[in-house]
């Protein structure tokens, strides 16, 4: 006991004595410790709120402790379709994101790779950026518009579609749940694949240009060269790109999703998240349940990075940690 | 000059092909909108505006440079951009600065503390709950509680550690002080990702909504997405559904274009200057952190 205490009264001193020392670093340190108090760690305490009956006058600390019942009540309660149908909506929206949205950035960074003058190159990546800087109101408010069909007025997009055949006539796309997922991946195709590609084609030009010369003296032609040597060479970023994505599987990007989705479409397009803030904000809300869902959502969500980091770890000896 | 075998010309020009489609694409809905945001009401009802504009008229420019709420919006949002791009900076700098440092006791905890907000969120409901408690609900709140991203914050401590130390040291030995070293050595060598941070910050309170319109008492303290998006909302429909639609001069949705156009007019006069940035940007913080 004495020992201990002989051991640490030094340690303590030294500690005091060199935050005093240095004391103008320790000053720069206190925004950034104050800001993350308050504003990301400060909240997870609220999270307590997903295992109690919440009443806002009560505060967090105040309101009755349920242990898991709103867990129960969100998987089989009255709110239990509107659940599952979010639960199954999420997974749906983000593998169609992956299937369709992953590849594209992709291959559009092997295809920037083959313009060879440098100004052209620049200015059509400029251009594919840009989307990626404009806000998701400007973004679904232009979508929104181009498929709209009204009495006086029907959006250019829309008009394509019915004359097409793709689309019977005079059909209101917005509020028809089953325009929903194909809309809302061509925004994100839009809107995200020209900024995606940026890693990728920097991953392409990292690649060694003997290795390119190898298998040219061996005879390979295009395709091998693209399977052989560029695939391979931007693996590790590809790896990680899909870990992350399959990390965020569960957040699809919920502003986009309340910028796009209609009371109607709500069966095709409701997410845990939108979900989870139509249940837990506004009035008549409650923030025990919408917690809950989201609590959900996140440890799903954590269980799929981990789980795809291991895999990936194993399988090729890249990961994330 | 190496000769290029047949496949590779094929795919080279497949390439040039598609690339410049996918880039017309893009651009494609922003020129549109800009077309029949000036265009005539009657071209652009009965689908003649394809992608140039028709019967030319600024009426719904009129419109919108005489609405006062279209200024009000625009002034919080220039408020919101200015402000909140310098509390996140002077937070991200400071903040990063320390976190880069070796004599910072406990400085790998510190940086965990730090990433593991990228991966775990308190998740939109404890956010209000706390964002209401704590009265975030006015234009000074919103500068103060939004805004701080731990990638940005990570993408600058990994400039600043990259500086040399040499010149750190030789500044110590003239008895430079810490807050010296790091305003008059550290920010000036790091000017570029300097620049991207606040690029990165800039853009997002330009574009931020979801907050902004939860939590605002006072609608005259609305960001101009907020006010953009209750127009989108409400303007179509009224005007179709009103008798006053007939007699209107311009169409409803040259309007809700024109005020997408102005919204975004800002972004678009900037990017050429600041796009060599962000490039950088992106591959200078790595995904590892």
């Amino acid at each position: 006991m004495n020992d201990m205490i002989k051991m640490r009264e030094p340690k303590g001193k030294k500690i005091l004595k060199g935050i005093k020392k240095e004391w103008q670093l320790y000053l720069l340190l206190i925004p950034i410790i104050l800001w993350f108090l308050f504003f990301a760690y400060k909240p997870m305490i609220g999270l307590i709120v997903a295992f109690e009956r919440f009443e806002p006058a009560e505060g967090i600390f105040g309101s009755d402790m349920r242990g898991l019942s709103n867990f129960v009540n969100i998987v089989t309660g009255v709110n239990r379709e509107a659940f599952w149908g979010a639960f199954r909506n999420t997974f749906i929206i983000s593998l169609y994101g992956l299937v369709f949205g992953f590849p594209i950035p992709i291959i559009l960074a092997l295809l920037f790779s083959e313009i060879r003058s440098d100004g052209y190159r620049k200015i059509l990546q400029t251009i594919t950026y840009l989307p990626h800087f404009l806000s998701e109101v400007t973004i679904t408010g232009i979508v929104i518009t181009l498929v709209y069909s009204g009495v006086s007025s029907t959006g250019i997009v829309a008009q394509l579609l019915y004359s097409l055949n793709l689309v019977p006539a005079g059909t209101k796309i917005i509020e028809t749940p089953n325009y929903f997922r194909p809309m809302y991946i061509i925004t994100g195709i839009w809107k995200e694949s020209g900024y995606n590609s940026i890693v990728y084609f920097a991953a392409i030009m990292g690649i060694s240009p003997v290795m390119y010369e190898a298998l040219k003296v061996d005879g390979g032609n295009k395709w091998q060269e693209i399977r052989y040597v560029t695939l391979p060479g931007m693996a590790p970023t590809l790896i990680i790109m899909i870990i992350m994505r399959i990390g965020r599987m569960l957040s699809v990007g919920y502003e986009r999703v309340l910028l796009l989705y209609h009371p109607n479409t709500y069966v095709t397009a409701d997410v845990l998240s939108t979900l989870e803030q139509r249940i837990g904000i506004g009035t008549g809300s409650n923030q025990g349940l919408g917690s809950a869902i989201g609590i959900f959502n996140s440890v799903i969500g954590f269980a799929l990075v981990i789980s795809a980091n291991k895999i990936s770890r194993q399988i090729s000896k890249t990961s994330l940690w | 000059m190496e000769r290029s075998s047949k496949s590779e010309i094929v795919f080279r020009v497949f390439s040039y092909f598609f690339v410049t489609i996918f880039a017309i694409l893009c651009l494609y809905p922003i020129i549109y909108a800009f077309s029949v945001s000036i265009s005539g009401k009657l071209a652009y009802e009965s689908g003649q505006i394809v992608f140039f504009p028709k019967d030319l008229q600024i009426e719904a420019y009129r419109i919108v440079l005489f609405d006062k709420g279209f200024w009000i919006s625009y002034t919080n949002t220039l408020f919101y951009t200015i402000f909140g791009t310098a509390w996140s900076m002077f937070i991200s700098l400071t903040g990063a600065y320390v976190l880069s440092k070796d004599k910072l006791l406990g400085k790998r905890t510190w940086n965990f503390l730090l990433v593991f907000t990228m991966w775990f969120s308190a998740g939109m409901i404890p956010l209000y709950l706390n964002y209401m408690e704590l009265g975030v609900d006015n234009k000074w709140g919103m500068v103060i509680a939004f805004g701080v991203q731990a990638y940005n914050i990570i993408l600058l401590r990994n400039a600043f550690s990259s500086v040399p130390k040499d010149i750190e040291e030789a500044a110590r030995m003239d008895g430079s002080s810490e807050i010296q070293i790091f305003t008059k050595i550290y920010m000036p060598m790091s000017k570029a990702a300097i620049a991207t941070v606040t690029l990165f910050y800039a853009i997002s309170r330009w574009n931020g909504y979801y907050w902004s319109r939860m939590l605002l008492r006072n609608s005259q303290e609305q960001p101009l997405q907020v006010y953009l998006r209750t127009l989108i909302e409400n303007y179509q429909k009224l005007y179709d559904e009103s008798v006053v639609a007939g007699n209107l001069t311009y169409a409803a949705d040259s309007l809700v274009y024109a005020i997408i156009i102005c919204s975004i007019i800002p972004v678009l006069v900037v990017y050429p200057y600041i796009q060599k940035y962000f490039t950088r940007g992106v591959n200078l913080g790595g995904v590892k952190g």
